[in-house]
């Protein structure tokens, strides 16, 4: 039942094969077993079996809301949520408690979902492992799959893979079958990189599209709440449901399309899938590689039609990428005093003093560095030499992307990461940094640029653990994107987690209940 | 940063009060860091003995006007001065992590009307940017204002004041308005030196202001307060400010330089704390005085930014920010470019006109200007420029005028005399408003009436005004016949009167029957002396005429 869809389980709660408060305890328990992944801030057992109470009462009485009463789902902690914390892994918010829901957050409640909890992250969504935050680094469940370990004889405790980031925590939830979806957020790819490195579908949508109000930023221009899912038509669904204008985020704009369900047959013949030849990045696993040509064989065979397209500036955006986010990051955290909410030091000699050591100890040092180096940009003397001319390249950037889809190309077929999902311990041997910039490189352009895009988990590497490929569509497409996306999915043959066992420690046995009873 | 009066103690208390429901754990009270501001040691020497003669001062004003709207200009938190502290604050007033702002159309209508009324080019699209400073009463951290592409640019603002010898002069004077943003206020600082604490209230933490530069075509107090007073008009007239500086509703700095003639601009000081036009006109003419007489000791103006101590009158140091700070600006990524429409033509299909801010609308409506009304005044009433002017200057004055008006036959400009010199005279006298006056427009226009048909005399009419200012209530009539004010018109006591006088002053009664007329006069005053002023002076000048021919 816990490895069922959205749509499949949707279909279960209606037909009476399981309940909500059921299927709400079965989640509880499976966050218990799985506490290892530390995928979880916080647990909010008691609302969400009151949540699952109501739901229960809805579905009994035949007056459900929609597809998502009664299902429950995980929010990644950087979204507020009313009276339960909202810490962004951070200790400078490890005790803060928002007095209202994130419109996104609102919109699932008033679909009847039941949350289940917050999920981990890297601080303030700043990384791409989820190791970096307060609350220690989050475990990609498939380090405890059995393609995994009999691939690698690695011993999960010490070898154990991260899940990405920074929205790790949401993929992980998806993928350990705590949650059926997930929001993340995404702002260079921390939706749609932790997505392939769990094997499970992160989608960006159009910039706009979703509202922001009540998602703790990062950089505004380019964060976007994400949706994680264990299918393209799930991930479908929920954007039906959160898509649209939001009178309080005054940079929404309407949904183009009021659709909530991907057509069951679509023709990929005629469509015209781009392979940026600058995607052929340095580092890029030969598998990775493998596995790009083979869907776009796929789609060729298929009758697409496939061409090489070029994006010159590719080259430029990460270090642009880095300028913009850490400018609007110096300016975003400059609330951060200690004052009105939030870590407050001991130190009181003085207001300065109390605010600079608030911030010191509230925030991890990636937090400091990209504050240190926004506010360097900032700075009268160097604003037109980094961020103007930041703002000059991302323009590019954007206008790469236009040239190529008014050119004919309808989606663009990328790699999602660099390779599968890197040990712990060799991940953190590198600085943040350095690790952002090698892992954002295929999906932080998508963010300059505001566009659609979805990783899509295609197969499983020789170490058994996921790879994603991304496919990234014209603004407001969100809906064509995910058309192919599924047309894709249909196709790859990517297995559910739960063929690999159980991803919960020593419990091998239990996980074959579970397949049993969930086929 | 004005913090009103109220005591701290009792602000701490409320305040704890508020906040424990917005934010349960959190407390306000912050340490105290330092004294924000220094006596200098060497105060200037005012005292110079030569005139200066090249020397002239150059005034430019930054001015904050808040916007009389009912919400603020980025939340729905509810606009209103004194309320209790933190009452009126939103998740974004207070900065909570992930809010954003929502733009407030009726602050951007208030500046595109003031805009219009002061003449200015509306930018039809302009931006919005953060403007970064750590300050405990900006929860943000930074401020958003428009420092690349403001609302409003390139007005004017036509102001006149009465100068001269005996300052019943019109002097017409322009001031260009280099630009109109828009902006949010930050909240207030109370400091509690006793405590060493600092408590913050947010209630005016983003409401919307309206930042005026004039550019520094002034060249004295006096000029300032003159264009300061009309701008104040004009925003009361438009209501799109209330214009109370004591409220703070209308806050006003001054950039003060001094030169010669012909020569670059001098160091500027910038001149802060200035809550009343009164007080613009002595800041900006001590600072001019001051830095005069640095030149004139040999000395250099420094650039700094100087308080006003209306106390004793001066201008002293703040501490120095200015110089190292570094606002950081960006633009706010948070909302799009602020659009306005010239007319409904101009609007994209499928947008609601009663959603977006067209600019013809607000132009039509515009309500009649000060300057348009001192012109009217002037064309109806038969005025002189400078009566309109002090009818138009004080607020409700002109109401209040052409209230007398309706209920007497007296000319106007008969009446005008009244209204400007003795209700104005007796209500600066007691800093009162027009709307504070003891007597009422009707009560002024019997008296009047009394004048106009002979009932008393001029003199015994201004006894009567004193009376009735003192004793709200009582009418003319009743005080004339309490105090026995009406005029004698007895022929045969004023025979007696007029003969007394006569024979006490045979000098003059020689002078007269010589042919000099004017010591007629003299003997008229003496015999209204006798009568306390109630003598018909027509029956006066008869009788004496007779018996001196």
């Amino acid at each position: 039942m816990l490895s069922l869809t959205i749509r499949e389980v949707s279909l279960a709660l209606r037909e009476g094969r399981i309940s909500p408060t059921e299927l709400c305890r079965k989640c509880l328990n499976r966050i218990k077993k799985t506490q290892h992944l530390n995928a979880y801030i916080t647990v909010t057992e008691e609302l969400a079996l009151k949540q699952a109470q109501e739901a229960e009462t809805r579905l009994l009485q035949g007056t459900p809301r929609g597809p998502l009463d009664g299902i429950p789902f995980a929010v990644k902690d950087n979204f507020c949520t009313e009276n339960i914390k909202t810490t962004c892994a951070s200790r400078m918010l490890k005790d803060y408690t928002p007095p209202f829901n994130a419109t996104v957050v609102q919109k699932l409640f008033d679909q009847g979902a039941v949350l289940m909890g917050k999920v981990n992250m890297d601080e303030f969504a700043m990384g791409s492992g989820s190791t970096d935050g307060v609350f220690g680094p989050v475990r990609n469940p498939w380090s405890y799959s059995a393609s995994y370990r009999e691939q690698t004889e690695a011993t999960p405790d010490s070898d154990w893979v991260i899940t990405g980031g920074s929205s790790g925590g949401s993929a992980a939830a998806v993928a350990s079958l705590t949650s059926y979806l997930a929001l993340g957020s995404d702002t260079g790819g921390s939706t749609r990189n932790p997505g392939a490195l769990c094997g499970v579908v992160g989608l960006k949508p159009t910039y706009g599209l979703l509202s922001r109000h009540g998602l703790i930023p990062l950089v505004n221009s380019m964060d976007v709440p994400g949706i994680i899912t264990r299918s393209v038509s799930d991930a479908a669904i929920v954007l039906g449901i959160l898509q649209g204008l939001d009178i309080k985020d005054s940079t929404t704009i309407p949904a183009a399309s009021s659709l909530t369900e991907l057509p069951e047959q679509f023709d990929v013949k005629n469509l015209c899938v781009g392979i940026p030849k600058e995607y052929h990045a340095p580092g890029l696993s030969e598998e990775t590689v493998a596995q790009w040509s083979r869907v776009a064989d796929m789609f060729e065979r298929a009758g697409a039609w496939v061409k090489q397209v070029s994006l010159p500036h590719t080259q430029y955006s990460i270090v642009c990428y880095h300028v913009l986010c850490s400018t609007e990051v110096a300016s975003n955290m400059a609330r951060f005093d200690g004052l009105e909410y939030g870590h407050r030091s001991e130190v009181d000699s003085s207001t300065e003093a109390m605010y600079a050591s608030s911030r010191h100890e509230g925030f991890n040092d990636v937090v400091r560095g990209r504050i240190l180096s926004g506010n360097y940009f900032l700075l009268k003397q160097n604003y037109e030499h980094y961020f103007v001319k930041a703002q000059q390249v991302r323009r590019l950037i954007a206008e790469d992307f236009k040239h190529v889809f008014s050119s004919g190309v309808d989606v663009l077929l990328t790699p999602t990461t660099l390779t599968d999902a890197a040990c712990y311990s060799g991940f953190t041997q590198e600085d943040n940094r350095t690790r952002s910039t090698q892992e954002d490189v295929f999906t932080q352009p998508v963010n300059m640029a505001g566009l659609p895009a979805v990783s899509v988990p295609t197969a499983l590497s020789r170490r058994g653990l996921p790879i994603g490929l991304q496919l990234i569509g014209p603004a407001l497409q969100d809906w064509k994107l995910l058309s192919v996306a599924q047309w894709m999915e249909q196709r790859v043959g990517f297995p559910s987690i739960s063929d690999y066992g159980d991803s919960s420690r020593n419990d091998t046995g239990r996980s074959k209940r579970e397949r049993t009873s969930a086929v | 940063m004005a913090a009103s009066s109220v005591a701290a103690s009792e602000l701490l208390q409320n305040m704890n009060k508020h906040i424990s429901i917005l934010y349960p754990k959190a407390s306000y009270v912050i340490r105290r860091i330092s004294t924000s501001r220094q006596r200098s040691d060497s105060q200037p020497q005012l005292r110079v003995k030569s005139a200066p003669q090249q020397l002239v001062g150059v005034v430019g004003l930054e001015v904050h006007a808040q916007i009389n709207s009912n919400t603020k200009l980025f939340s729905g938190s509810s606009v209103r001065f004194s309320a209790p502290p933190n009452s009126l604050v939103s998740p974004f007033d207070a900065s909570l992590p992930g809010t954003l702002p929502v733009l407030n159309t009726r602050c951007v209508e208030a500046a595109v009307m003031t805009a219009l009324a002061l003449n200015c080019t509306i930018n039809r699209t302009s931006l919005f940017d953060r403007k970064h400073y750590f300050y405990a009463d900006l929860p943000a951290g930074y401020q958003i204002t428009q420092q690349r592409r403001p609302i409003a640019v390139d007005g004017f603002l036509d102001y006149s004041f009465l100068g001269g010898k005996k300052r019943n002069q019109v002097i017409k004077r322009t001031v260009s308005i280099k630009q109109i943003q828009l902006e949010q206020d930050s909240g207030k600082s109370l400091h509690d030196d006793l405590r060493s604490q600092t408590l913050i209230d947010l209630n005016r933490a983003g409401v919307g202001l309206m930042e005026l530069v004039m550019e520094p075509d002034m060249s004295c107090g006096e000029e300032a307060a003159a264009a300061v007073g009309e701008l104040q008009r004009i925003l009361q007239t438009l209501g799109t400010c209330q214009g109370n500086m004591s409220e703070g509703q209308l806050r006003v700095d001054a950039n003060v330089s001094v030169h010669e003639p012909g020569e670059p601009l001098g160091i500027r000081t910038e001149v802060k704390n200035i809550n009343s036009i009164r007080y613009l006109a002595k800041a900006i003419d001590y600072e001019i005085q001051r830095q005069i007489a640095v030149l004139q000791r040999g000395g250099t103006v420094q650039s700094q930014t100087r308080a006003f101590d209306s106390k004793s009158g001066e201008t002293v140091p703040m501490r120095d920010k200015e110089g190292l700070q570094d606002y950081r600006f960006m633009p706010e990524p948070n909302l799009p470019p602020l659009i306005v429409y010239e007319d409904n033509a101009s609007l994209p299909t499928g947008i609601d006109a009663c959603q977006v801010v067209v600019v013809q609308a607000i132009r039509e409506a515009l309500p009649e200007l000060p300057a348009v009304k001192r012109e009217r005044l002037v064309q109806t009433y038969g005025l002189l420029p400078e009566h309109s002017l002090t009818l138009v200057n004080e607020d409700g004055l002109v109401e209040y005028f052409e209230e007398v008006l309706k209920a007497t036959k007296k000319e106007p400009r008969k009446v005008i005399g009244w209204v400007t010199k003795e209700l104005v005279g007796h209500l600066k006298q007691q800093d009162m408003s027009v709307s504070q006056s003891p007597i009422a427009p009707s009560a002024l226009a019997e008296l009047l009436e009394l004048q106009e048909t002979g009932h008393i005399s001029s003199s015994a009419a201004r006894r009567v005004f004193q009376e009735m200012w003192r004793s709200p209530g009582k009418t003319a009539l009743q005080i004339i016949r309490e105090q026995d004010l009406g005029l004698v018109s007895d022929t045969a006591q004023l025979h007696n009167i007029c003969q007394e006088v006569l024979d006490s002053h045979p000098d003059e009664v020689n002078a007269i029957r010589g042919g000099n007329k004017k010591v007629l006069n003299k003997l008229m005053g003496l015999v209204q002396r006798e009568t306390k002023g109630r003598a018909d002076p027509v029956l006066v000048r008869k009788i004496i005429q007779e018996k001196t021919s």
